[in-house]
């Protein structure tokens, strides 16, 4: 068979990925049909800026969903004949199902398309929710420092600081060597950072319903049960069902993530705190004799959460280029898993002779983070605008 | 003034002391100690074995006398063997009489690196070298375009030019230095591509910098570092544009060229300063992936190397320096910003 021409190449690829096609259409049919009705989100497209950024972090929730009917081989197996093969080049006959590499083939002879396609998955698994632990954790530290200040305030500022002072990297060597790993260090502290979500549940439920006994109960009892349930998986892997469990290299690559997150997160929060604690409604509450939980979390924290938002979205974009890092320096994933970081890493060796291997993630990265860090400039804009 | 300088420096020492004894606990964890047991004695070396070697060598107390000892504030350990040779940390070769009774950081003593076969502080301060002429061009090409690039923006908020300028800032900082690097590389020193302008490596820039090797590292680490300046230049400037006398100077008629240069910029300038100061940290991360991408024998790569092979006292030089470096870049924008701006008072 012949290989493919570029523009093939391209409608192959358009072809292949149908399902993020009506998946994004449905989506923004839908939303600007009711943006009146959207609040925020809703207003996110007036601005151009913001629809653009919104459309390619789309893209890439979708393909992340589909990945697995988009895919045109295994992202792991590897064709004899294929190794560094250009983009479109035919497949041995009678091997596989799909005709062709659609990107090329690396330097182990996998499909580059299939292994881009499916490292979306794993990127898309890992940023948001390390996003929203680290953001758990410095909520949950970083009101009680703005809300109190003194000593408490000048400890956990003091930790913040400690963290951030150190170079990233540096943190990321000792964290996921396999010596600290043997010592289960990345373990016991996945066991304190996956507590701050339940503590930050258990108080805010706790302080909304302090007035409700009934409701109080179930809604605590229904927290602690499902929340201790997926702790005891997510950081112990212990679960008593066995349904819930995580790899350990995944583990400590999360953790890893969310501390180093955590300490930027706890300044912008303590810093919002600082502002907003000296307005009017918070002395209101205070007069009415709300307790100090209350006080930060239904009273601060949802005005804080315009400039919370934006950061949000940064830093799933930051979170991800920090992924990315971790596969880059072959850290703390397995050699051969399809993720972006992990696969320039692998292309970058032969990158002046055979370019698209390492290419084609590049490129994914940047375009998810692109469209993360427009997304939250059309987002702050819209919200500035009230 | 002097009461702010001395609290800052006094909190510095704190962090740094803190950051080195953890960096020191992490590397100095059992299971490393085995590992350099097993590569500077015997790789088959039995448990026991293991265990006596740590105690001749001094590693067998407390992580607290270690460090104390590694800092240089502590006497250094010695050992007496059966047959009454004393051997030590501060004791070379044989005459054990005139060897000095401290020898840690604090008296340049940063120990020796198992997988360079020299001194610790030697090779960090070589490497140092190279990383500084990297930074240097680094500095020189980012900071006067991010200025630029912000000040164009920020001058005219709202309008095409601010519009087109802010994306391409975005757009630079979406891109870290691993996929800048690889397109870089793809586009300008493929073979695939063809274009072939610059060399794909870095490693004979580290005797002889030409146009040729150094450009696309540079140009890599200050297109991450450059958007992020001149966004924040870009928010200051369009703040001092909006202000009373940029008004007044406006209404007496003064060009417009001349408000921008000579009424705004220099207001506009103090906040970006602060960020260049801080950005210097954050460049360190970049600095690592470069010189490991283009295969430049600086610090960062020797940090990769320290790091990958488990080179406990080179590791530890590396992050002391590191945490330095963060420390006084932090110290410099904080005292920077006071002195650039007179309207703070510190009390």
């Amino acid at each position: 068979m012949e290989p493919l021409s570029w523009g093939s190449i391209i409608a192959q690829i358009f072809a292949q990925f149908t399902p993020v096609w009506i998946g994004m259409v449905t989506v923004f049919v839908l939303s600007i049909r009711f943006k009146r009705r959207l609040g925020l989100y809703g207003k996110l497209f007036d601005s151009t800026v913001g629809m653009i950024g919104f459309a390619l972090v789309l893209f890439w929730v979708f393909t992340a969903l589909f990945a697995g009917s988009i895919i045109t081989h295994d992202p792991l197996g590897q064709l004899s004949g294929m190794k560094n093969k250009l983009p479109g080049t035919p497949v041995p006959d009678g091997v596989d199902v799909y005709a062709y590499y659609l990107l090329g083939g690396d330097n182990l002879a996998r499909d580059v398309f299939s292994r881009m396609v499916s490292g979306s998955t794993i990127v898309m698994q890992i940023a948001p929710l390390a996003t929203l632990f680290a953001f758990m954790v410095g909520i949950t530290l970083g009101l009680p420092a703005a809300y109190y200040g003194g000593k408490l305030d000048m400890f956990l500022s003091f930790l913040a600081n400690l963290i951030l002072a150190f170079p990233v990297i540096l943190l990321f060597y000792l964290l996921v060597t396999p010596e600290i790993v043997k010592t289960g260090l990345p373990k016991y502290m996945a066991g304190v950072l996956f507590l701050f979500p339940i503590v930050f549940m258990v108080v805010l439920l706790n302080a909304r319903f302090f007035t409700q006994p009934a409701k109080r109960a179930a809604y605590l009892t229904a927290t602690l049960v499902v929340g201790l349930w997926i702790y005891l998986g997510v950081a112990w892997n212990t679960d008593p069902l066995g349904i819930i469990s995580v790899p350990p290299n995944i583990l400590i690559v999360f953790v890893s993530v969310v501390f180093v997150n955590a300490p930027t997160v706890f300044r912008i929060v303590r810093g919002l705190g600082l502002d907003i604690k000296t307005r009017d409604y918070v002395a209101a509450a205070q007069t009415r004799g709300e307790g100090p939980w209350y006080t930060m979390l239904w009273e601060i924290l949802p005005n804080a959460r315009g400039p919370l938002i934006v950061d949000f979205c940064l830093r799933i974009g930051y979170t991800t280029i920090l992924l990315g890092t971790l596969g880059f320096f072959g850290l703390g994933l397995a050699p051969e898993s399809p993720d972006w970081g992990t696969t320039i890493n692998d292309g970058r060796k032969l990158l002046s002779i055979y370019p698209h291997p390492a290419l084609a993630p590049a490129l994914a990265l940047m375009s998810l983070v692109l469209g993360l860090n427009l997304l939250a400039d059309g987002l702050r804009e819209e919200s500035l605008k009230d | 003034m002097a009461i702010f300088l001395l609290r800052r420096i006094g909190v510095m020492l704190l962090t740094a002391i803190a950051l080195t004894f953890i960096v020191f606990v992490l590397t100095n964890l059992q299971p490393n100690l085995e590992k350099v047991a097993k590569f500077q004695g015997n790789v088959r070396m039995t448990d026991e074995e293991v265990t006596s070697w740590l105690g001749k060598n001094g590693y067998d107390r407390s992580m607290v006398a270690r460090y104390g000892e590694w800092l240089g504030v502590v006497p250094g350990w010695t050992y007496t063997d059966d047959a009454g040779k004393v051997t030590g940390r501060c004791i070379d070769d044989d005459n054990a009489d005139q060897a000095q009774t401290r020898c840690g950081v604090l008296q340049g003593e940063w120990g020796h690196s198992i997988v360079f076969k020299e001194d610790v502080r030697d090779i960090v301060f070589k490497r140092l070298g190279l990383t500084a002429k990297l930074m240097f061009w680094v500095m020189i090409l980012m900071v006067p375009m991010a200025l630029v690039l912000g000040v164009l923006a920020g001058m005219r908020e709202g309008t095409r030019l601010d519009r087109s300028l802010s994306t391409i800032s975005i757009a630079t900082t979406a891109t870290p230095e691993y996929v800048s690097g690889v397109i870089l590389i793809a586009v300008f020193a493929s073979s695939a591509v063809g274009l072939k302008w610059f060399k794909g490596t870095a490693t004979s820039a580290m005797d002889d910098i030409t146009f040729a090797n150094f450009t696309l590292p540079v140009v890599t680490i200050a297109l991450y570092g450059m958007g992020y300046i001149a966004r924040m230049t870009r928010a200051s400037m369009t703040e001092v544009m909006t202000t009373q006398y940029i008004r007044t100077a406006r209404l007496k008629g003064v060009s417009f060229t001349n408000i921008v240069l000579k009424h705004a910029l220099r207001n506009a300038l103090i906040a970006p300063f602060t960020v260049i100061m801080l950005q210097i940290p954050w460049l360190l991360n970049g600095v690592v992936i470069v010189e490991t991408l283009f295969n430049y024998k600086g610090f960062g790569w020797t940090l990769v190397q320290a790091a990958g092979n488990n080179d406990v006292e080179l590791l530890l030089g590396c992050s002391v320096v590191a945490v330095i470096v963060v420390l006084v870049t932090q110290l410099i924008s904080d005292v920077g910003y006071v002195f650039l701006n007179p309207r703070i008072r510190i009390s």
